[in-house]
């Protein structure tokens, strides 16, 4: 079997087992974007003024949360060690990592994502744009992420130094997933938003493996 | 072993030599172009004098990117060829550059009150500023989040590269975010034309700031350095007592 | 086939750890590494993992230099060091086959390296109810659970029982008599034969100031 089939299956066994981890961090998300309402008030067309940006920002706040787990256990009980000296490359590992990570949390706040889609009122022309934007810009925060987790790894500040470095670096998957729906709301072309968002995708696809290795190479030696 | 790359002793007389050559210059262009700037150039006609705020905030502008230039290619060359003064030199740059950035973002502020009513606009340019204030900020505080600081320096490294990389992509989408969310009659800083009497002081501020900022350099990697030393001395005395 | 680095030293926090170190190790053979806390055992180990990048000197195989081909050292070493890599919510057998099945293990080798390390039985007991031995040797097991002709073993007996430890001992035995080779930082004699002795306070670095003329 390869290498990356078996680090992934390793991933997957341990956030499994560990679920938990995952469901609080949906829940989160939903938590967050439930509170908007009671912060501005309930009227029905300002809510679903708001809805694309409520989606994504929380969307992204909650994915925040989950980063710091990413490579932190490993990276205490020696894991990471062994996954650096294995048959694999470390950009082969980097990737299986943010493979793992997206299945884990970015698939299931992709999935949440209509649900709060509801509770905002998004119309109905939206829900095309809203589950694509989000798979495109999940698994492309979810790279990035990764980059943030294995820079920060061992520091002194872990989670909110993490988000300090990820927030400016995402700012572009949010600016062009929410102006994708809004555009499919108004009635607009899409497929330039998406377009620019598979771009920011196969880029991250290509770069962060290389970032996150170099990352982990610092924090191993 | 670090002598095969660099010398801190030969860095330091060569920083001393060029010190003077930065430090005059960059005092004398400033108040020179101030004094234009103030006094000796047109109001616009349509700003009047708030539009003397850009002899400051337009080359901070200059400075908060050359900064970060400056510092992804000093890490850069920290990276590949381990030049211990490469990373140094970005650990001395980015407080600066930070200051910078923050000074154009403090003057567009300023210069926002009179020309729209408000202290903050959202501006395309003024929110690119923003984030690559918090690149700025994000790099200062990775580099100090670690125990052994050769771990933060290098990670701080990749994080400048990374952040360069990404600051075109930024500055695309946030212009783009702009043209689609604000209407078109809100007046772009680049608007007027720029009178010649108006370039020559603005010029002059932009090259006093650039040798300000060496100057400034110079002197932050000398501090690093001591501060090093220092480290190190503490570090062998610890050593010694241990074997003891 | 001969293993060997020449003229390496290390920097950790800013502090030359050692400095023109040469060592090398032919099939059969065992290095055994000592030297007071501090001296740099573990960087040495780290080193020879390929973990940590010497600062100077290079090290290599008779066949080319690690630097030249980190994979194919990897897939010939073992490094066993104070971190277990084990996960609280797997199993004992989970534990051992996610390091083993990357090496190339098969399921018989996973149940022999378990036997020989004393854990047969706990093969489905959750990593999180292991004492500090039984995690000592479940991280042992990696050793002969798969094969590899270099291992790095880093203080590998550390709280062990003496029944555990004659275990240790056999494993590296068979582990030579094959022609494997083995590193052994340790400060405690574990009685093992024929070994060559490196201290690593003969590499000791004289002290110097890079910094000096900075005034």
């Amino acid at each position: 079997m390869s290498a990356l089939v078996l680090i992934l299956r390793r991933e997957m066994r341990l956030a499994l087992r560990q679920i938990g981890d995952s469901a609080i961090i949906v829940l989160f998300f939903v938590l967050a974007a439930v509170l908007f309402p009671f912060g501005v008030g309930p009227e029905p067309n300002m809510l679903a003024r708001m809805a694309p940006g409520v989606v994504w920002v929380t969307a992204l706040l909650a994915a925040m949360l989950s980063f710091e787990r990413l490579f932190t256990p490993d990276f205490e009980d020696g894991s990471l060690e062994q996954l650096a000296l294995g048959p694999a490359p470390l950009e082969m590992v980097a990737l299986a990592k943010a493979a793992a990570h997206w299945l884990t949390t970015g698939l299931p706040l992709m999935i949440a994502a209509p649900l709060i889609a509801v509770l905002y009122r998004l119309p109905d022309s939206g829900y095309g744009a809203l589950m694509t934007t989000m798979a495109l810009g999940t698994p492309t925060i979810s790279l990035i992420g990764t980059v943030g987790a294995a820079l920060t790894l061992g520091s002194r500040r872990g989670g909110v130094l993490l988000s300090l470095l990820v927030i400016p670096l995402i700012v572009p998957v949010l600016i062009f997933g929410t102006a994708a729906i809004d555009a499919a709301i108004g009635g607009f072309p899409v497929r330039q938003h998406l377009m620019l968002m598979g771009g920011f995708l196969l880029g991250a696809l290509v770069l962060t493996p290389l970032a996150t290795a170099a990352a982990l190479r610092q924090a191993l030696e | 072993m670090i002598q095969q790359y660099a010398n801190p002793a030969r860095f330091n007389r060569l920083a001393a030599t060029l010190m003077p050559w930065f430090a005059w210059p960059a005092g004398i262009l400033i108040v020179v172009g101030l004094y234009f700037a103030l006094f000796n150039s047109p109001p616009d006609y349509q700003q009047g004098d708030t539009v003397r705020i850009m002899y400051v905030h337009v080359p901070a502008a200059w400075m908060a990117l050359f900064v970060y230039t400056s510092m992804a290619l000093s890490s850069a060359v920290g990276l590949i060829w381990k030049h211990p003064l490469a990373h140094l030199s970005a650990q001395a740059a980015a407080p600066i550059g930070a200051c910078f950035t923050f000074v154009c973002l403090l003057t567009g502020s300023l210069w926002g009150k009179p020309m729209w009513g408000t202290w903050w606009v959202w501006d395309a340019r003024l929110t690119s500023v923003l984030i690559l204030f918090f690149l700025y900020l994000g790099f200062m505080a990775l580099q100090n989040a670690f125990d052994d600081p050769a771990r933060g320096e290098r990670s701080a490294a990749i994080l400048a590269i990374i952040g360069f990389i990404n600051v075109p992509i930024i500055k695309f989408s946030v212009d783009w975010w702009n043209t689609l969310h604000q209407p078109a009659s809100v007046v772009k800083m680049s608007g007027p034309a720029i009178h010649s009497s108006m370039l020559i002081p603005l010029f002059m501020m932009g090259i006093g700031f650039t040798l300000y900022f060496c100057a400034l350099l110079l002197l932050r990697m000398k501090t690093l350095m001591l501060a090093r030393r220092a480290r190190g001395m503490s570090m062998a005395q610890l050593h010694q007592q241990t074997a003891e | 086939m001969r293993f060997f680095g020449e003229n390496l030293s290390c920097v950790r926090g800013e502090r030359l750890v050692f400095s023109g170190l040469e060592f090398a190790i032919d099939p059969g053979t065992a290095l055994v590494l000592t030297g007071s806390n501090g001296s740099g055992k573990t960087s040495l180990l780290r080193v020879m993992a390929s973990l940590t990048h010497p600062t100077a000197g290079h090290l290599a195989w008779q066949d080319g230099p690690v630097a030249d081909d980190p994979e194919r050292h990897h897939n010939r070493l073992h490094y066993v060091g104070h971190l277990d890599a084990l996960k609280p919510v797997l199993s004992v057998r989970e534990n051992l086959e996610t390091w083993a099945q990357l090496h190339g293990g098969t399921d018989k080798k996973i149940a022999l390296a378990l036997k020989k390390l004393r854990l047969e039985g706990f093969e489905n007991i959750p990593g999180r109810y292991l004492s500090a031995g039984q995690r000592r040797r479940l991280s042992l097991a990696r050793l002969a659970a798969s094969d590899a002709p270099l291992w790095l073993l880093d203080e590998p007996t550390i709280a062990l029982d003496a029944a555990s430890v004659d275990a240790v001992r056999t494993l590296i035995a068979e582990h030579r008599t094959a022609g494997g080779m083995a590193v052994i930082a340790t400060n405690v004699d574990l009685g093992i034969t024929e070994t060559t002795t490196l201290n690593l306070l003969d590499f000791a670095p004289a002290e110097e100031d890079v910094w000096e003329g900075v005034t």
